[in-house]
């Protein structure tokens, strides 16, 4: 789990992301079990407002470089601004507000 | 010829070119396997350069491309991206007219 924790938390300090998931999927690969070699990452950052594609994968890239140097061996990349979230999926729903549980006072 | 030249020289002489893993009949990687699947789509010539064969070329374009992985799909001397960029923009219907256009900017040429 250590690259993918490693991958996950520089993506967090630099894109500050809306959403963001990260999946290991070197099993569907031709690899040892328990490989970290082969990820997907879906990564939902403002900061990705009014960049191209191939400019947004750069700026990932550019984070995991060291990664992408030594451990990982590939890396699926799906980069979405906040809107673009929302109209692709309507944003995953919320979740609803503490009504006080047990500590609920009743009058 | 150096490497690099060589790499400069198919990027300035095919305006349409794929670095992939294996052909397009016979991708040996699933994301150059999408990747020559959406650009066959577009029914149009393209080139394609196969990175198992050619090692030094593997070695070398990522750093000249700035960008780290296989495929990558170069068009009139560009890189427009890897595997999920030629996919996304396949499906948001921006790869076809972009490879059209450039057919037919090249006319003479195998694209």
């Amino acid at each position: 789990m250590n690259i993918q924790i490693n991958i996950e938390s520089k993506l967090i300090e630099h894109f500050d992301p809306a959403h963001l998931e990260v999946i290991n999927e070197s099993f569907q690969h031709n690899v040892p079990a328990g490989a970290e070699t082969h990820f997907k990452v879906v990564l939902v950052t403002p900061k990705f407002d009014g960049k191209r594609l191939i400019n947004r994968h750069r700026a990932v890239n550019a984070v995991l470089k060291e990664e992408l140097a030594e451990q990982i061996h590939a890396l699926a990349l799906h980069t979405y601004t906040d809107i673009e979230w929302e109209g692709l999926y309507g944003g995953a729903p919320s979740s609803p507000a503490c009504r006080g549980g047990s500590k609920r006072k009743v009058s | 010829m150096e490497t690099i030249d060589k790499i400069k020289q198919q990027i300035a002489e095919n305006h349409i070119l794929l670095y992939m893993k294996g052909s397009p009949k016979l991708p040996s990687c699933g994301f150059s396997a999408q990747a020559s699947q959406a650009l066959m789509s577009c029914g149009e010539q393209f080139a394609f350069v196969d990175i198992l064969q050619n090692p030094d070329i593997r070695a070398e374009l990522p750093a000249y491309a700035d960008w780290p992985t296989f495929p990558q799909l170069w068009v009139d001397g560009e890189l427009v991206g890897g595997c999920d960029i030629i996919l996304e923009m396949f499906q948001q219907g921006e790869l076809q007219p972009l490879i059209k256009e450039t057919a037919e900017k090249y006319p003479q040429e195998d694209a």
